[in-house]
């Protein structure tokens, strides 16, 4: 994919993303309370939408591997692997993004879809969640991975 | 009919239909499900300081992301604005009580007024959940690689071992945070 997207391919992807902005809010996975819910065990609510979420994203990613399937531009779709081997970066990184995924109650998809919905005050976690991805960037080659 | 638009979704709806979001950006243009990426596109468009984790063309790799970012931006808009929920929503008995305990009072949107308001910022409280918050979400989730779309639905439903590792970290600072610190910020 060259820089020169043709307006109907963003018109593809403006689509998508928003029905996935609407089933964030329609499912209250953007809420706080359905978060500190999770984290208490205390409904399925969260864990049947992960859950679900990933069945059938395991079916079609298998299906499409198995198929050949091609993308919309007739390009093969090739899904690189990711370096399991860096065990401590997604356990320690993952505790962080966990810590703040509790404490705001929202994570990155969520943080955008609560901000459409008219809570303003969603620009502060953003630009922080911004501010935090470039001190990592800083931060990179001195953190163990 | 049309109070389906406004009723909240049940978890097994909503779950398959999230789930679809993988096969439709691979099957749209190849691209992999993720929205922490655009964190760091938006830090690569930027690039002060010439850091090298931020150097690279994020015109060619975050374009489409950034218009699926702005897709969601709307979703949000018409789920949560035009067709809002009238009603609280529909939490465990214990999960209010615990939260009361703690301090919260409001229950009627989809987020606690005491804190997602801009005067909470004005408050240490409001301050840690909103601007900390969203810093340990962006940190965090450039050193795992990835956040919950990325690791916790495309990581696994590609199986990969990183991202079952990620997520048992999500669950392991999410617990920490709910049961050891949240108590004392709140």
């Amino acid at each position: 994919m060259n820089s020169t997207m043709k307006f109907t391919e963003y018109l593809k992807y403006l689509s998508i993303g928003i029905g996935f902005g609407f089933v964030l809010v329609k499912s209250e996975v953007v809420s706080w309370f359905r978060i500190q819910e999770m984290f208490r065990f205390d409904s399925i609510h969260m864990y049947g939408i992960i859950g679900l979420a990933v069945v059938v994203g395991i079916i079609s990613v298998q299906l499409i591997k198995r198929y050949n399937m091609k993308d919309a531009n007739g390009d093969p779709i090739s899904i690189p692997p990711k370096d399991s081997s860096q065990v401590t970066r997604y356990l320690v990184g993952g505790s962080i993004f966990g810590l703040g995924w509790a404490l705001l109650g929202a994570c990155p998809g969520p943080m955008f879809a609560l901000l459409g919905s008219g809570l303003t005050v969603m620009i502060v976690p953003i630009a922080t969640a911004v501010l935090g991805t470039y001190v990592y960037g800083v931060l990179r080659p001195k953190l163990p991975h | 009919m049309i109070d389906l638009l406004y009723e909240p979704w049940p978890w097994y709806v909503a779950g398959p239909v999230i789930g679809l979001t993988v096969p439709l950006l691979l099957l749209a243009g190849g691209k992999m499900f993720g929205v922490s990426a655009n964190l760091r596109h938006t830090c690569a468009a930027c690039n002060f300081g010439n850091v090298d984790f931020f150097n690279y063309d994020w015109k060619t790799a975050g374009k489409w992301n950034f218009a699926f970012l702005a897709g969601s931006i709307i979703g949000g808009f018409l789920a949560g604005y035009v067709f809002a929920n009238p009603d609280p929503i529909n939490l465990a008995s214990s999960t209010i009580a615990d939260l009361q305990a703690l301090g919260i009072q409001d229950f009627d949107g989809l987020v606690p007024d005491d804190l997602f308001a801009w005067s909470s910022l004005g408050t240490a409280t409001g301050l840690t959940v909103l601007g900390l918050g969203g810093f340990l979400v962006g940190f965090g989730a450039r050193y795992a690689g990835g956040c919950t779309s990325g690791h916790a639905i495309s990581g696994l439903s590609d199986l990969q071992l990183a991202s079952l590792l990620a997520v048992i970290g999500f669950f392991i600072g999410g617990l920490l945070m709910t049961y050891l610190i949240y108590p004392l910020i709140l």
